[in-house]
């Protein structure tokens, strides 16, 4: 059986072009991406630098269960689910998804539907460093 | 009869309970529920925050879900990834 899914939680830079090979197939019609970066500021401070953490081996399972869900859910080809931890500057990428799909609609679905239960299910964690402080991101009001 | 669990604990909690891993003793039995107000109890700034669920062996586990000394237990504070 060829694998249709790719999870990976790596201390290394991401590659938007192996996780495009990752999903690209004869049968797909496209290919939608979704990365994150490492923004500058946030609710008007100045953000130097991200620090992410992650329970790994429950964070590998949920980021299979997302993607088996897309497949499910939408009739999607193949997905990678790549995430990065350790520390992140600005523009870096803690995120890549990428969902190959035999229309596009369904593509576009199911990388939304990814990333936003990933921001939900998924134990990883970010730490927003400021000049002048840092704090834990959503973790109180 | 009382147990000993170990928790381990990610993002905020460690801040609050002081460390990644500590021992905490329960009454045999215990649910996830149980372990939740004791931990409020002791560290009052667990009310602070958004969430906090429990992964019990890689799973989150629900309310009523017992815990044994076997078991992994582990802190989950709001998540955020991506």
């Amino acid at each position: 059986m060829v694998e249709n899914i790719e999870i990976i939680l790596s201390n290394e830079p991401l590659s938007l072009s192996v996780c495009q090979s990752f999903v690209e197939d004869p049968a797909a019609g496209g290919i939608v991406h979704f990365v994150g970066a490492v923004r500058n500021h946030t609710k008007g401070k100045t953000v130097i630098r991200l620090d992410f953490e992650a329970y790994e081996p429950m964070a590998i399972s949920e980021m299979q269960k997302i993607a088996e869900q897309a497949i499910q859910k939408f009739g999607v080809m193949k997905i990678a689910i790549h995430h990065r931890v350790g520390t992140l500057e600005i523009g870096e990428l803690p995120v890549i998804i990428a969902v190959s799909s035999a229309h596009r609609k369904a593509a576009f679905e199911a990388c939304q539907y990814c990333i936003d239960t990933l921001k939900e299910t998924v134990p990883i964690w970010k730490k927003e460093i400021f000049e002048d402080g840092e704090v834990w991101v959503s973790a109180t009001p | 009869m009382a147990m000993k669990i170990k928790v381990l604990c990610f993002g905020i909690t460690r801040d609050i309970l002081g460390g990644f891993e500590k021992e905490i003793e329960l009454p045999e039995g215990a649910s996830v529920a149980f372990l939740k107000q004791r931990l409020t109890d002791e560290y009052p700034q667990f009310q602070k925050l958004n969430s906090l669920r429990i992964a019990v062996n890689e799973e989150y586990g629900n309310e009523e879900l017992v815990i044994t000394e076997q078991d992994e237990i582990v802190l989950i504070p709001p998540v955020s990834g991506g």
